[in-house]
This record gives C-alpha cells, structure tokens and sequence, in this order.
C-alpha cells in the first residue's frame, strides 16, 4: 500500500515538474528552431541544428547587449547597496538601544504591507523633481533599501547569544569592527538568501522601468524584451532567443542557490 | 593589579541587585564571588567589565577610576559561561581577535597565541573551529583568548557549570594553575561551594545583592559569620539543632542533659538560639548530653554516615565505625569544639 501510495505522489510531482519544465524547455529549444520550425503543425520539438543565429538577429534589432549590462549594473548596483543598508539597519534594531526602537521597528514593518504599486506615482513625482528621470538612476535610487531584506537579517542578528557581543567589546572592538568581523561573517546563510532575492527581484522587475525608462539605451531586459515582442512580432523564434537571454542567468543562479534560499528564508522566520 | 570596590550598588528599577558593596582584591589574587542565582554576583561581574554602569559607588583598577570607562577600554579579560567563542573563526583567529582589534601586526599575533595556547594545552587545535571542540577545550580556548592581551583583571562567569562532572574537576585545577602562573588577578562567579573552596585564595558569599562573608575560604568553613553562611558551605549541609541556654550550657528542645562547652560564654541565660553542628563535628559518648536514635546508615569507608533523630528533627553525622550503628539503635552524643556554633534563630546573627 504505501508503495503505491509513494508511487503516486512522484507520479504526480513528475507530471507536475513536466508542466513547470515544458515552456522554458520549449522556449530555449525554439530559441533554435528556423521560422518554418517554430510555426509548423504538428509542432516540431527538437530543432534540425543549434545555431545560434536567432541571437544573432535578435541582438541585431535590438540593443540586447546593452538592456544585458544596464540590467547587471542596475541589479548589482541595487543589491550592494541595499545589502549595506540592511546590514547597518539590522544591527541597529537588533543589537544598539536608543529610544523609540520598537515603534520604529513596528511601524516599519506595518509599512511592509503597502504594495509597491501605490507607491508608483509618489516615486515617479519624487524621480522627476531629482531630475533622474530616464536615466539609470531612476532604476537605482528608489531599492536602495528594503523592510523585508532588514527584517530576515534582523531575526538572524536576534539569534546571536548577546555573550558574543560583550566579548568582543571587552576585547576592544567597536561596534562597526563586531558588527563586519562576527555578526555578517555569522550571517552569510541569511545574507546570501537576501542578496539572492534581491538579485531576482531587481532582474525580473518590469513595471518600474516601463514607467521611468524611455530611451531605448537605457532600458533593462525585461522591458526591452518587451518592446522587442511587440516590435518582432512575426519572428516568434527570435523572441525565443531573447526570452532565453533574459531568464538563463537567473535560472542558473537560482539552480546553484536554492537551499539558501529556502533555507535562509526559513531560518529568517518568514515565508517569502 | 590591585581592585577596589567602593560602596558599588546595582539597582535595576526598584530591585537592589548588589547593594553597597566593598571590596579590595591584592595583586594576583584570584577571588570568588560565590552565593545562590539571584544573589548579585553576576551583577558585580559585569560592572567590573564594563558591560554594565554603576548606579552608586566607584571602582578602582590601582589608582585609576575605571567606573565610567567603557569595557573595550579597560583592559579586563572576560570567560563567559557558555565561552562566547566566535563560531566562524579558527581556534587560532578566536585567539588573536583582542590583537586584531588593537591592529597588532599578523605575524606577532600569530606567536603570542602560538604562546597562549601552549600554556592553556590548545596550540594543537588551532585550526579547528569552535564547533569542532569538546566542552572542556572550548573552555580552554577562551581563557587563552582571555588571557592574551595580558588583562589586567580575569574575570570568570560561572565558567565550569557547562561541563560534566570529571572535566569540571579538571578544568578548576587548569584554572588554578594557569591563574598562579600568569599571576593575573581574578575573579571567579560560581554558586558551587565546593568549586569556591577548592580554587580560591578568598572567597567573597553573597546574597541578596548583600556581602555576608569575605574571607579566607577555611575560615568561611570554620568561622561563619551568620546562619546564612554557616548553610551555604559544606557537604553535607550543617545541622541545626533548637534550644536554648541555661546556666551558661545549651539545652536543646527535648534533651535531658544540656551541653557545656567554653564558647558558651556571653550567651545571654533564656535566650532561645539554635546550635549548628557539622557533621563531623558529633562525637559518641556514653554519657554523652544528647540522646539520639539510628535511623539509617551509609557505609563510607572508613566512617559511617548516619541519619539520627533527636526528637522529630532528622540530621546527618559522620559516626567512627567501631560503634556499629544499627537502624533503631539508641545512642548518646557530644560535640566536638571545632564546627560548632550558636546562631541567632530569628536574625541567623551569630552568638558564639
């Protein structure tokens, strides 16, 4: 009996994976495929040679290359950044005593609960007024820091016997010297899950850019993309090429990575 | 170094954690802070390191006023209870980080705790890390780490309560060694008497926040200075035995003969005292003053301990063998000079 049951459930998961599997597999095989390929009826599956030149022609009508390093620079950009901030903002809630600390904290994380599209119009009036307005900058400046990412490093921080903290002092460390020597070296499980997500959510993000990116120089991969389908709509397999350009990195980052993820988010207390 | 505490008091809101305490600690002593949980001693620790301030007095380190200097700045050395060992560094990088910190050059780090290490039995580890380590080389890793920047004061909280039994032994005489050898004063927290008499040169019992004794360990055993710390030290615990004195003897509640004995003298006549016994201060004697009937026996070798009845209250004494004690067995009692004494049954003061 529970064999059988056991074989269902794999059953089940394997058909389940295969559903998840089948478009990306699709995408990256038609990424290949010659236009008569793609279209043709019964769908073709494998493609008749792996050659590369729906790349080629994609990089050709568009400026991948360039959506490819403005989305790098954005996504490393945002995440050094925002890591620091959370890093120091952790700290201070988790380990320093000043008045207010729990209000502030409080109202912080209340704050978590606004979803980021009622922020848009604030945010895009504050980009005009600095003047960023269509460049990278606007891309940049508004994820410099993040509630959520504080708040898994802040459960993590709360989890280090206070005997640490008082021993290091003793021997003549700051707090910044504890804070950079014990406390992130400690973290990296949890780091490294925020600095993933962080990764994930500054690469995949769409919406942002649509609304403060104009010139076609400076817009990232998932809205170049966008206007690219729009633009090479008859070339369906050229789309395949650039979709696969936009997801590979992220889906090879996330391969490498997600028992951090996982792990790192379980131990920072919090469903993602 | 030598320390002074001047009427140091803790209190935490309305709660008196150590109340007007005063105490000097000589050049390369080692002194416990011993007493029950509860009883301050972790408190006066922890403002000796700086980790908590004052709320009256002042602390002295020889002639500096170190009560408002912060603790990476007053050269003290701190073992935690559960060692506060970085987890994420090498034996050997958890032993050098008070150098790091004081940008020490690598390489001089690196022999001085090649040094340390040699001295507390660790420098074969030092690539390890902590979770690698037994209890007891934990321990000896953060005394190395403790000791490397030559403080001018060790302070040890509770540091052997994390460990088993045999290694406690061990590690107690470790310490000892090592403290006598790097002629560092020291303070150790415990609550274990045994641990106390065994290591210390003076021992310092509290409760309540309040000193009760500050002496040498022996004469904390043989000369109480209240009930309280007449209890608190020995194993197994003093026995009390209620009466009262007449015509300069003790007369004990229920006995037909009272017990005379020279430090009697001053006790007032009538006054109701209770008479505190060590155990091994009871002697057998036919005529003996106090008559007492065998309720059990436990074979020690070369004495028996014995539970005895004087009326309805039980208590141990440590019996020479040739009597033969039997469960039941009616026997007569004295008490020897040394281990005896007379305390205050209300205020727990000592009377003689």
């Amino acid at each position: 009996m529970r064999h059988v049951y056991r074989f269902f459930i794999y059953l089940f998961l394997t058909v389940m994976g295969l559903i998840m599997f089948l478009p990306f597999l699709w995408m990256f095989l038609s990424a290949f495929k010659t236009s008569a390929e793609v279209t043709a009826s019964p769908p073709v599956w494998i493609p008749s040679s792996f050659s590369l030149i729906n790349f080629q022609l994609a990089f050709e009508k568009a400026p991948f290359l360039r959506y490819f390093i403005n989305s790098v620079v954005v996504m490393i950009s945002s995440v050094l950044v925002t890591t620091v901030t959370s890093i120091l903002a952790a700290f201070a809630f988790s380990r320093l005593r000043f008045p207010g600390r729990q209000t502030l904290f409080s109202m912080l994380l209340s704050m978590m609960m606004i979803p980021f599209e009622m922020l848009i119009i604030t945010n895009y009036t504050t980009v005009i007024d600095l003047g960023i307005y269509d460049t990278i900058w606007a891309l940049i400046l508004p994820f410099t820091s993040s509630i959520f990412y504080t708040y898994i490093l802040k459960n993590f921080f709360d989890t280090v016997p206070e005997s640490l903290y008082w021993s290091a002092r003793i021997d003549g460390a700051s707090n910044w010297h504890y804070l950079w020597r014990v406390m992130v070296p400690m973290a990296r499980p949890s780091l490294t899950t925020v600095i993933l997500l962080n990764a994930l959510a500054s690469w995949n993000s769409f919406m942002w850019p649509m609304y403060v990116i104009i010139k076609d120089t400076n817009r990232t991969l998932p809205w170049g993309l966008q206007v690219f389908t729009t633009e090479a709509g008859s070339n369906p397999e050229q789309q395949m090429a650039a979709s696969t350009v936009v997801v590979l990195p992220m889906i090879i980052l996330f391969l490498f990575a997600r028992k951090y993820i996982v792990g790192g988010v379980a131990r920072g207390g919090l469903k993602g | 170094m030598r320390v002074r505490l001047d009427h140091v008091t803790k209190r935490f809101g309305s709660f008196t954690a150590v109340e007007d305490f005063n105490a000097t600690l000589e050049d390369g002593e080692l002194v416990c802070l011993l007493g029950p949980s509860g009883c301050g001693k972790s408190t006066l620790l922890n403002m000796l390191s700086g980790i908590l301030p004052l709320t009256e007095g002042k602390i002295w380190f020889d002639k500096d006023d170190v009560t408002k200097v912060p603790p990476e700045k007053r050269g003290v050395g701190l073992v935690f209870q559960n060692y506060a060992l970085y987890p994420h560094l090498t034996v050997q990088d958890n032993i050098c980080f008070p150098l790091e910190t004081q940008r020490v050059p690598k390489k001089d780090r690196i022999e001085q705790a090649q040094e340390i290490a040699k001295l507390v039995h660790v420098d074969m580890l030092m690539h390890r890390r902590p979770g690698e380590l037994s209890g007891g080389q934990q321990q000896r890793v953060a005394i190395a780490r403790a000791l490397i920047k030559n403080p001018r004061l060790l302070l040890l909280d509770e540091p052997l309560s994390n460990l088993d039994a045999r290694l406690r032994l061990e590690m107690r005489e470790e310490i000892r060694r090592i403290q006598q050898r790097t002629k560092v004063t020291a303070v150790f927290v415990t609550h274990d008497q045994e641990e106390a008499l065994a290591i210390s040169d003076r021992i310092i019992l509290m409760k309540n926040g309040i000193t009760q004794q500050n002496d040498l360990p022996q004469a904390l055993y043989d000369n109480p200075a209240n009930q309280f710390v007449a209890s608190f030290l020995g194993n197994p615990p003093i026995n009390y035995i209620p009466g009262r004195m007449q015509d300069g003897a003790f007369l004990a509640d229920g006995a037909a003969e009272p017990i005379r004995m020279p430090i009697f003298h001053g006790v007032p006549d009538g006054k109701k005292v209770v008479l505190a016994v060590r155990s091994e201060a009871f002697t057998t004697e036919e005529n003996g003053p106090i008559p007492a009937e065998v309720s059990r026996v436990y074979t020690m070798g070369k004495e028996e301990m014995a539970w005895l009845q004087i009326g309805d209250i039980e208590f141990r004494a440590y019996i020479d063998n040739e009597e033969g004690l039997v469960p039941g067995k009616q026997i007569r009692l004295n008490v020897r000079r040394r281990g005896v004494f007379v305390f205050d049954p209300e205020s727990g003061e000592r009377l003689a």
